[in-house]
C-alpha cells in the first residue's frame, strides 16, 4: 500500500516537473541588428523619438519606468536632445511633453493633496499605484518596470524584440491557455500575461515611418535599451579616448622599459 | 635584503628630518634601491597589478559610498542613480564591479605564478600564508559587496552561502543570525554587509603591508628559484622595476578599459539587473564567476556539511601548501614531472569553474548517453566537478608530498646570473649538475 502512494506520488511529481522542465526550454530570441551596437554604435534619434511614442502611447498603459524623468529626455544622447538647450529643462519639447502628464502635488497653503501639471524635472508617472492594483488590472500577472529592463534579461534586446513580435502562432498540443493568457514561444514557459501589445499602425509615426508591429517592436526596443543605460553613448566615446591614451602610454613605457634594460643581460 | 641602508640625505631638510623620522630613508631602500633579481619574468608584475586593483577599489569605492544608500527599498535604485545622475558614475561604478573582476584574475595568476616558481617554500612560508589571507578577505569583501546593489542575484546569493554556514554544527545556526541580524536576509543583513565591505578592503590594505615586509626580509623569489648569491644577481628596483612593472599595469589597464568601456556587464548576470524579491528565486542562483570553482567543490558531494567542510578546506590546503610540498626545489622549470601535474592543476581549476557555473545535474556533453553511477548519471556537470575536486586535493595532499620524495629534478643552475649568461634557462652549465639528484 506504501509502495503504492509512493510510487503515484512520484509519478504526480514527474508530472508536476515537466511543465517545469518545459519553463527553461523558451525558443532562443531572434536576431536583429541595433544601430548602436559595438564600440562605434550610436542610436538613431528618429528611431529614439519613435520608441519614446510607441512607449507613451501603449506599454505605459501597464509598464511603469520609475527610474526616468521627463529631463532625461532631453538629455545628450536622449530622444530630444537638442544643441541649443544644453539644459534639458530649458528644451520646450520636453516641457510640452511633461506639461500633459499630471502628477500628484501637496498645495503649501493647505497641504491639501492637489494635481498639477508635471515639470520636465518630474519622474514617469505609474500607471498603477502598487503592485496589487496593476496585478488586478492584468489577471494577476504583474507588467515589470522597464527603467531597466534590456540589461535585466540575457539578450535584452532580442529577447524583447522576440516576445513583441512572437505572439500569434498556434500553441503546441498539450500546452493549455486560459483566458487572459497568451501563446508566446520566447517567454520562458510559453504561458505571457501580457496582451499582444503591439498592432500594425497602432501608434501613427510623426516622420512618416510605415508602422508595422515589426518596425514600432525595434522603435521601442531601441527606446528601452537608450533607457536601461543612456550613458552607454558618453561611455564609447570616453572609451574610444581613453583606449588611445592606453595604447600610447603603454608604447611610450614599453620603449622605458627596452632603454632602461638594455645594458641588462636577463 | 638589502643588509644596510644605501640612502644619502641630499638637503639640509631631508637630513633633518631623517634624525627625527627617517621615512624617507625607509622609502627609498624599499621602493627605490631594493636589490630584485635581474631575472624576474613578467608573471612578476602582477603584484604590482594587485596593488593598483586594491587602490583602484579603494578610490572607486569611497566615492560609490558617497551616493550610494545601504537600504532595502533604496539600495537598487541609488547604483542605478550612480549611473544616470552622478557625474561620471557611470565610469566609477563600472570601474569598481569590473575592478572586482580584474582584481580577481590577477591574483589568480600571482597565486600560480608562487606556485609554479615554488615561492612558498623556506623562507617565504609567512610571506605566502599573508597571501592566502589577502585572497580569503577578498573572496569575503567581494562576495558582501555583491549583495550591495540588492538585485535578485545579491539577494538569493547571500541566501545561499549564508545558509550553508548553517549547515555548521553547533556554531552555524547563532553564526548565521548573528550575520543575518535577525532571522532571514534582509534590511539589517545589507546594512551590515555594507558596514563590513567598506571595513574590509582596509584590512586587506594592512595585511599587504605585511605581505611585502614579509616580501622584503627574504626577497623575491626568481624564476631561477635559485638564491640570490651576489650583486651581480641583482639591479635596483628603481628605475628597472618600476619601469617593468608601469609597462605590465599599462596593458593590464587595456584589457580592464575594453570591460569598462565595451562590455561593462558581460562579466555579471542579467538577473541583477531585477531589484530583490524574497518571493521569486532565480532559476539558477550562481556566484561571480570568480567564485565558481568554490561552488563547484561546494555542490560535488551530495551532504551540505561535508561540501562545506571541502569548500574551506580547499581554501585551507592552500595555508599549509609549505609543508605538503616536499621537494627542496623551488621552481617547477626543473621539475618536469610536477610541471605536468601543476598543468592538469590549472586545467583542473578552470574545469571546476565551469561546472560550478552549470546546473549539477545537466549534461557536460549533450545527447552523449552513458550511464549511472551512484546517484547520478556519469555525463553530468555534477561528476565532471567530483573529477576535479578529486584531482584539485589529490595535487595538495598526494601528489606535491610524495612528487618530491620520488622524482628526479633536473640540474639547478649555481647561480641566477649563470642561465642569463649562457642565455638558457634550460640547459645550465655542467658543473651544477650534481647536488640536487634528489628533491
Ligand atoms: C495591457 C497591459 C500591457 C501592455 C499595454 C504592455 N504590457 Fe508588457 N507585460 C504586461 C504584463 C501583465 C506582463 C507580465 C507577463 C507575465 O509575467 O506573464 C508584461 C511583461 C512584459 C515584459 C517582460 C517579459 C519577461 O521576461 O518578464 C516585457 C519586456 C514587456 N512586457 C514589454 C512591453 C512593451 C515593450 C510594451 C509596449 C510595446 C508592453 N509590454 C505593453 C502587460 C502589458
Ligand atoms: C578589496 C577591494 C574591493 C572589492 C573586491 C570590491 C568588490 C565589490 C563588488 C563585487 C561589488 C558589486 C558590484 C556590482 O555588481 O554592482 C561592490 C560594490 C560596492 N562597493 Fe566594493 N569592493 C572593494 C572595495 C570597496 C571599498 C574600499 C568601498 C568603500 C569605501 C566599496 C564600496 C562599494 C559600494 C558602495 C558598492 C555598491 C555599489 C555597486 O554595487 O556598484 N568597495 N564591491
Amino acid at each position: 500500500m506504501l509502495r503504492k502512494g509512493i510510487a503515484l506520488a512520484a509519478l504526480g511529481l514527474a508530472f508536476l516537473a515537466a511543465p517545469a522542465l518545459a519553463n527553461t526550454n523558451a525558443l532562443p530570441p531572434k536576431e536583429a541588428h541595433w544601430s548602436d551596437s559595438g564600440p562605434f554604435g550610436k542610436f538613431d534619434q528618429a528611431q529614439l523619438q519613435r520608441g519614446y511614442k510607441v512607449y507613451r502611447e501603449v506599454c505605459s498603459a501597464c509598464h511603469s519606468m520609475n527610474l526616468m524623468y521627463f529631463r532625461n529626455l532631453g538629455q545628450p544622447g536622449g530622444p530630444f536632445y537638442e544643441e541649443k538647450y544644453k539644459n534639458p529643462n530649458d528644451n520646450p519639447y520636453v516641457k510640452s511633453i511633461a506639461k500633459d502628464y499630471q502628477v500628484d502635488d501637496i498645495d503649501s497653503e493647505t497641504g491639501d493633496v492637489v494635481k498639477r501639471a508635471a515639470t520636465s524635472a518630474d519622474a514617469f508617472p505609474a500607471p498603477f499605484p502598487n503592485e496589487a492594483a496593476a496585478r488586478a488590472s492584468n489577471g494577476g500577472a504583474l507588467p515589470p518596470d522597464l527603467s531597466v529592463i534590456i540589461k535585466a534579461r540575457e539578450e535584452g534586446q532580442e529577447y524583447v524584440y522576440s516576445i513583441l513580435t512572437g505572439f500569434g502562432a498556434a500553441p503546441p498540443a498539450g500546452l493549455k491557455i486560459e483566458a487572459g493568457k497568451y501563446y508566446n514561444p520566447y517567454f520562458p514557459g510559453g504561458v505571457i500575461g501580457m496582451t499582444p501589445p503591439l498592432a500594425a499602425d497602432k501608434v501613427t509615426f510623426d516622420d512618416g515611418t510605415k508602422s508595422t508591429v515589426d518596425q514600432q517592436a525595434k522603435d521601442v526596443v531601441a527606446f528601452l535599451t537608450w533607457a536601461s543605460d543612456p550613458k552607454a553613448q558618453e561611455r564609447k566615446q570616453f572609451g574610444l579616448g581613453a583606449m588611445i591614451y592606453l595604447l600610447i602610454f603603454s608604447g611610450l613605457l614599453y620603449a622605458s622599459y627596452r632603454r632602461i634594460w638594455r645594458n641588462v643581460a636577463h | 635584503m638589502s643588509g644596510h641602508s644605501t640612502y644619502e640625505p641630499k638637503s639640509g631638510f631631508e637630513r633633518w628630518l631623517d634624525e627625527r623620522l627617517p621615512i624617507l630613508r625607509w622609502s627609498a631602500d624599499h621602493m627605490m634601491s631594493f636589490p630584485t633579481p635581474k631575472n624576474l619574468n613578467y608573471w612578476w608584475t602582477f603584484g604590482a597589478i594587485l596593488a593598483m586593483c586594491l587602490g583602484v577599489q579603494i578610490v572607486t569605492g569611497i566615492i560609490l559610498a558617497m551616493h550610494y544608500v545601504p537600504h532595502e527599498s533604496l539600495a537598487f535604485n541609488s547604483v542605478e542613480r550612480i549611473m544616470r545622475d552622478v557625474n561620471y558614475g557611470w565610469l566609477i561604478r563600472y570601474l569598481h564591479a569590473n575592478g572586482a573582476s580584474m582584481f580577481f584574475i590577477a591574483v589568480y595568476i600571482h597565486m600560480f605564478r608562487g606556485l609554479y616558481y615554488g615561492s612558498y617554500k623556506a623562507p617565504r612560508e609567512v610571506l605566502w600564508i599573508l597571501g592566502c589571507i589577502i585572497f580569503f578577505l577578498m573572496i569575503a569583501t567581494a562576495f558582501m559587496g555583491y549583495v550591495l546593489p540588492w538585485g535578485q542575484m545579491s539577494f538569493h546569493g547571500a541566501v545561499v552561502i549564508t545558509n550553508l554556514i548553517g549547515s555548521l554544527p553547533i556554531i552555524g545556526k547563532p553564526v548565521t543570525t548573528w550575520l543575518w541580524g535577525g532571522f532571514a536576509v534582509g534590511g539589517a543583513t545589507l546594512n551590515r554587509f555594507f558596514s563590513l565591505h567598506y571595513l574590509l578592503p582596509f584590512m586587506i590594505a594592512g595585511v599587504v603591508g605585511l605581505h611585502i615586509w614579509a616580501l622584503h626580509v627574504p626577497g623575491n623569489n626568481n624564476p631561477t628559484g635559485v638564491n640570490v648569491k651576489s650583486k651581480e644577481d641583482t639591479v635596483p628596483f628603481h628605475p628597472y622595476y618600476t619601469v617593468k612593472d608601469g609597462f605590465a599595469m599599462s596593458v593590464f589597464l587595456i584589457m580592464f578599459a575594453v570591460f569598462v568601456f565595451y562590455f561593462p556587464n558581460v562579466l555579471g548576470h542579467a538577473d541583477n539587473y531585477v531589484p530583490a524579491n524574497p518571493l521569486v528565486t532565480p532559476a539558477h542562483i550562481v556566484p561571480e564567476w570568480y567564485l565558481l570553482p568554490f561552488y563547484a567543490i561546494l555542490r560535488a558531494v551530495p551532504d551540505k556539511l561535508i561540501g562545506v567542510l571541502l569548500m574551506f578546506g580547499a581554501i585551507a590546503a592552500l595555508f599549509i601548501l609549505p609543508w605538503l610540498d616536499t621537494s627542496r626545489v623551488r621552481s617547477m622549470r626543473y621539475r618536469p614531472t610536477a610541471k605536468l601535474y601543476f598543468m592538469i592543476f590549472v586545467l583542473a581549476c578552470i574545469v571546476l569553474g565551469f561546472c560550478g557555473a552549470h546546473p549539477p545535474d545537466q549534461q557536460v556533453i549533450n545527447g552523449f548517453a552513458t550511464f549511472q553511477l551512484l546517484d547520478s548519471d556519469l555525463n553530468t556537470w555534477v561528476w565532471l566537478s567530483r573529477i576535479g575536486t578529486l584531482y584539485y586535493f589529490a595535487f595538495f595532499f598526494f601528489i606535491l608530498p610524495l612528487l618530491g620524495l620520488t622524482e628526479t629534478p633536473l640540474p639547478t643552475p649555481e647561480s641566477i646570473s649563470e642561465p642569463v649568461l649562457s642565455n638558457s634557462a634550460n640547459a645550465p652549465a655542467g658543473a651544477a649538475a650534481s647536488p640536487e639528484k634528489r628533491g
